[in-house]
Formats: structure tokens, C-alpha cells, sequence
């Protein structure tokens, strides 16, 4: 960014935005905005304590976990789609409504299912991520360049060879874009599910400081929450750039 | 020049006195309602390198990919070396139009490609893939990607894999349609003294006359929709004069002229 020909750096307006927060907060406007100052003093605050710890490593678990199903089920699925013309047909319907579908209105019949616990949350993640790694995936398996697959054949490549050999990795920027999304979503799921069966993780600690009025100690925790989010999803872009980058339509 | 009118006079035709290393016999191929070829008689000689001239637009790539064992066709047969082929097979070699190299793999990975899916070990792969990368001059490129080399040498990687599994037949489609004019001519230069130096049969679909008559001891010329042969030129006079001579030869001169003359009609 230039501003009357100095050159600053992006992260400057992001400090604007921040002074912006601190002046609001000071003003006391609202006991729901206390001061940037107030909210990074607690921060160090609260990530020392047990309860904290406990919220983050229970997330952490569901997280990956839920992560994890969705894409050892959904990218063999996504690319059993791309090749199978009557597997796609027959699913990919129901991968487009339920992609759009509001599963948050699931989560208690999950919870009924699955009990109060852990086991819930982790399918809610997976639910959510799952779908648009399928699409993404199956896309990125759809849009192999035909001369690729034509030269696999016409070097006899055996089946199995074509498929790790060329297939996949010509896949590769389609799975990954996928994932990347699917990622984003589970960061948003697990937060949400947490929050609706609010007995386990960030969700009871969201639950208990809320509740409690304790607005810097809430505001705190969203903060590791966004930043976690934001470097998860800006790793798996860079990543996603790197094999671009080889797999680069010429 | 010998000049042989229909398919119909093919028999006769002066590939009689060649050994014939592929012969395509009564091919038809419909995609649908749409007739792409109809009927289509050829013989490629061997040790030759042999144009299939189209205008824009007819059969595409159609025959070279049937001769290939890619497509399969409606009706007819392929014989290579008299054996009938439907499936691809290592006595044939595919040269892209849009040169279909592995984007993540080296140049050196690109070419050793159809070795590898032969199952040949590594170390022998790369010793003969090493040599067709220097004979194709990018002896110092071996460890790039395709990315970063331009479009006559991404070509060429492509020429190098063909002629690394060491196929009798080379299949060019239009290989040469995807690099700019300079780079064409340098590859149609290489591509003669190629056909001089190895003993393959080569393939090669062009829709540019001076290329095919530039290049070629045999050009069929194909009509459209459906596809079928008008007719087969044998350029004699000028083939033996070196590479710098050819463009300048008077019989060169007149064969393009000859094409585009009962070429004309069908172009709109």
C-alpha cells in the first residue's frame, strides 16, 4: 500500500483497525468491547490456565479428527466419482443438497445419536467438510487434461500405474483446493458444534465466560480461535501454490 | 511427382515398390450421426515419413489416433507389420500436438516416462533416455520442468520420449502447430534429418501444406466430412538436395501451388 508515496507495509492496517478497537474501548461504550489493551492482558491470562488447555488440545482433537475422516473417505469417494460415470450419477445429487443443506439443524439429532460427547462433534466436523472436498476433488479428477490420459495409454501405462503415476498428481491442485475449503468449513463446524452440545472445549469455555460476563476473557479466545483459522487456511494455500506451480497448465 | 487421383487407385499406386510398415484398410469412424471418416484406404511405407494433409477442421486427429489404438474404429482394421492392432502397443509412439508432458516430473523423469511404463529399470532408463535428450539438443535441461523450457523445446522432450521406447512408428500430431514460425521451421529442419538418420516409419498430421510438402516423402490428402484420401503425392526431385535447398526447388514450389489449387474449393 502507498500512501503519499511511502511505501507501508500491509500488516500497518491492520494496527489502524486495532487503534480503532482500543479508542472504542476506552470510551466504554459498551461492557461488550472492552479495550485491545484489556483483552491482549487477559489473553496471556487465560492461555496459561488448565481450563483453557483442556478446551484447546479437546478442540484440537476434534478438529483433526473430524478433518481426517473427511478426507480419507472423501477423496477416494470424489475420485471413485470422477472416473465412474454411474457413481457420479448416483451421487452426486445428494453431495449437491447436502452440501447446501443447513446441517447445523442436524447436530441434535447427531447429538441423540451419538451422545453429548466428543463422538458428536467429530461427525459434525466431518459432515461438514466432507461434501465440498468430494466436489472439489471430483472436479480437479474431471478436468485431467485428455492428452495426459492419452499418453498414459498410448506408453501402456497398466492401470495402476496411470493412477499414481499420472492421474493423481494431475488431480492433485483440484484435491488440495478442495481440502483447503473443506478445512476452512471444519473450522467453523467445530466451533458451532461445540457451542450447541457447550460441554466440551472452546464451546463450554464460550459457554462459561459468556455467561459470566467475562468479555475480555471471550473476546481473547475468539482471537486464538481466528488466528488458528487464518494460518491453518493460509498453510494449506501455500501449499495448494506449491503443487500449482508444477502442475501449471502450460 | 507421381500423382495417384482417387483411394479407389490406391492399389496401384506407387507405394508398391516401398515395404509397408502400416496400412489403415476401409477405416469408417461415426461419432454419433457425424461421419468422421469414411472408407479410408492408406499405406504408409516404411522407413518414410508420411503426411496426412487436412484443411481445417476434418477428421481432426481422428486416424492417427485409431492407428494409435486409441480410438477404436466403426468399421476397418489397422495392420502394423501386417498384424492387426485395436490396442496401443510398443511398436508405435504418440508425439502430441499439445506435447503432454508430466508438469511435476523433470525432463529427464518425461522422457524415461514410457521406459518406466514398460517396467525397464531406473538406472538403464535413464542411461537411454540421457541419450535422446542430448540427441534432441537439450542435453543441458535434463533436471527442468516443463514449465520453464519454451514450446520447441517442450516439443522436442516429447519427440525424445517417442523415440526413447524405440517404436517403429512415430505418430506426430500436429506437433509442430504449437510453436511459433521460427521455432517450426528449426523443428521441421531437425525432424528431415531425423527421418535420414533413423530407420522409423513416421506419421504426421499437418494442416500446413508447405510442412507436409517441406517434410514429407509420401502426403495423402484428405477431404472433408466425411474424411476420405483425394489424393497422394510423392515429392521426388528435391528430396535428396539438403535440408537448404528444399524451400527454393521449383518441383517444391509447384507441389504447394498444385495442393492449394485443388485445395481451394473447399476452403470457404
Amino acid at each position: 500500500m502507498k500512501v503519499f508515496g511511502y511505501h507501508l507495509p500491509g500488516m500497518l492496517l491492520l494496527l489502524v483497525w486495532g487503534l480503532l478497537w482500543e479508542i472504542v474501548g476506552q470510551l466504554k461504550l459498551t461492557f461488550l468491547l472492552p479495550p485491545l489493551s484489556e483483552v491482549i492482558v487477559t489473553f496471556f491470562e487465560v492461555i496459561g490456565t488448565p481450563a483453557f488447555q483442556k478446551a484447546f488440545a479437546e478442540t484440537a482433537y476434534a478438529f483433526y479428527s473430524g478433518v481426517a475422516f473427511a478426507i480419507i473417505i472423501g477423496i477416494p469417494v470424489a475420485i471413485l466419482m470422477g472416473k465412474s460415470r454411474l457413481l457420479d450419477e448416483l451421487l452426486l445429487p445428494w453431495v449437491n443438497v447436502v452440501l447446501s443443506a443447513p446441517l447445523t439443524a442436524l447436530v441434535p439429532v447427531l447429538m441423540v445419536l451419538f451422545g453429548f460427547g466428543m463422538k458428536s462433534i467429530i461427525i459434525t466436523t466431518t459432515l461438514f467438510a466432507i461434501w465440498i472436498i468430494i466436489l472439489n476433488s471430483r472436479a480437479g479428477v474431471k478436468q485431467i487434461n485428455r492428452s495426459l490420459v492419452e499418453m498414459a495409454l498410448s506408453f501402456g501405462a497398466s492401470p495402476i500405474d496411470a493412477f499414481f503415476k499420472v492421474y493423481f498428481w494431475a488431480a492433485l491442485p483440484g484435491i488440495l483446493w478442495g481440502v483447503r475449503i473443506g478445512v476452512i468449513r471444519a473450522v467453523k463446524c467445530v466451533i458451532i458444534g461445540q457451542l450447541l452440545i457447550s460441554i466440551v472445549g472452546f464451546g463450554a469455555l464460550f459457554e462459561l465466560y459468556s455467561a459470566n460476563f467475562l468479555m475480555a476473557h471471550f473476546w481473547a479466545v475468539l482471537i486464538v480461535l481466528f488466528a488458528l483459522a487464518f494460518s491453518i487456511s493460509e498453510f494449506l494455500a501455500y501449499l495448494e501454490r506449491r503443487v500449482t506451480y508444477y502442475a501449471a497448465k502450460r | 511427382m507421381v500423382v495417384s487421383p482417387t483411394n479407389s487407385a490406391v492399389a496401384e499406386a506407387p507405394t508398391d515398390q516401398f515395404e509397408i510398415a502400416v496400412s489403415t484398410r476401409n477405416i469408417s469412424k461415426n461419432y454419433g450421426d457425424v461421419e468422421a471418416l469414411r472408407d479410408l484406404t492408406l499405406e504408409f511405407p516404411r522407413g518414410q515419413l508420411n503426411s496426412l494433409l487436412r484443411l481445417s477442421g476434418c477428421g481432426k486427429t481422428t486416424l492417427l489416433k485409431i492407428i494409435a489404438g486409441l480410438l477404436e474404429p466403426t468399421s476397418g482394421e489397422v495392420k502394423v507389420n501386417g498384424q492387426k492392432v485395436t490396442v496401443p502397443g510398443a511398436d508405435r509412439a504418440f508425439v502430441f500436438q499439445d506435447f503432454a508432458l508430466l508438469p511435476w516430473a523433470t525432463v529427464m523423469r518425461n522422457v524415461a516416462f514410457g521406459l518406466e511404463m514398460r517396467g525397464v529399470a531406473k538406472s538403464e532408463r535413464e542411461a537411454i533416455a540421457e541419450r535422446y535428450i542430448k540427441g534432441v539438443g537439450l542435453a543441458g535441461f535434463k533436471a527442468s520442468y516443463p514449465h520453464e523450457l519454451s514450446g520447441g523445446m517442450r516439443q522436442r522432450v516429447g519427440l525424445a520420449r517417442a523415440l526413447s521406447v524405440d517404436a517403429q512408428v512415430l505418430l506426430m500430431d500436429e506437433s509442430f502447430s504449437a510453436v511459433d514460425e521460427q521455432t517450426r521451421r528449426k523443428c521441421q529442419e531437425d525432424l528431415l534429418s531425423l527421418v535420414q538418420n533413423e530407420n522409423n516409419t513416421f506419421i504426421f498430421v499437418t494442416h500446413s501444406i508447405e510442412e507436409a510438402v517441406c517434410v514429407s516423402d509420401q502426403v495423402a490428402i484428405l477431404l472433408l466430412w466425411p474424411s476420405r484420401v483425394s489424393e497422394i503425392i510423392r515429392p521426388i526431385s528435391f528430396r535428396n538436395k539438403g535440408v537448404d535447398n528444399i524451400r527454393g526447388d521449383p518441383e517444391y514450389l509447384d507441389i504447394v501451388d498444385e495442393i492449394w489449387a485443388s485445395l481451394r474449393m473447399y476452403v470457404e
